[in-house]
């Protein structure tokens, strides 16, 4: 068996099988797993009203790439992995998850330092957008950092 | 010629639709596309300096040349996550 898992990249407008993604990295090469979720949540940094829901918007025929370079990269940095990237677009309530990351490694140490610089990378660098909708109705772009930055 | 523009989130809103067709001298590059557009949404000019261009999917500088049937995409800062 393969410390080289299955790579499972995309954006996707139905909620996120999280459980599904997980087994489809994993192989019995792999001793350790560690998940990221990014989910929706109700503080703002930039706006005191409650939050509602996250809406996402992406351009794939640069985010995809993009999103499959971060992966590559993750290999050679901390060798041989399984890894699932999967983004969410449209609305995402409150409290579910916008992103998901997987990282299964031989060993937990580059499990969980991939998935750190996956997530790290993909708000850095990923063509996605998010608008922040607020319980009152209107909304607000909220930006990470500029692209290839 | 003809290219199709993409624009996106806050840049898509301003526009007021996130695909237009526009038609430019041969020649043209990415900067006169912008100012194309800019010239019928003036709000736009506050966003030029942080915004990315990418052509058919890769990110070009904006003195990069268009071409017929090219796909041109503004991207303002990404926020996913």
């Amino acid at each position: 068996m393969r410390a080289e898992g299955e790579r499972m990249i995309g954006l996707s407008a139905e909620p996120l099988e999280v459980d599904a993604l997980a087994r489809a990295v994993r192989t019995d090469a792999h001793g350790a797993v560690v998940t990221f979720l990014g989910t929706t949540r109700e503080t703002s940094p930039d706006d005191p009203r409650p939050v509602a829901a996250l809406e996402y918007e992406a351009y794939p025929l640069v985010a995809i790439p993009a999103m499959e370079a971060i992966a590559r990269e993750a290999e050679e940095r901390f060798g041989p992995l399984g890894i699932a990237m999967v983004h969410r677009t449209g609305a995402v309530a409150l409290g579910e998850p916008s992103v998901c990351i997987v990282v299964a490694a031989p060993h937990r140490g580059p499990a969980f330092d991939a998935c750190r610089f996956a997530i790290d990378a993909l708000k850095s660098r990923v063509a996605i957008w998010k608008k922040e909708r607020y319980r009152d109705g209107n909304g607000a772009w909220v930006e990470n950092t500029e692209i290839g930055h | 010629m003809r290219v199709r523009v993409l624009a996106f989130a806050r840049l898509r809103e301003l526009l007021g639709s996130g695909t237009r067709d526009l038609e430019l001298a041969e020649g043209a590059n990415v900067e006169q596309v912008w100012a194309l557009l800019a010239g019928g949404a003036p709000a736009l000019a506050a966003f030029r300096a942080s915004t990315r261009f990418a052509r058919n999917g890769a990110l070009v500088d904006a003195a990069a040349r268009v071409h017929d049937g090219d796909e041109i995409a503004l991207m303002p800062p990404v926020g996913g996550g």
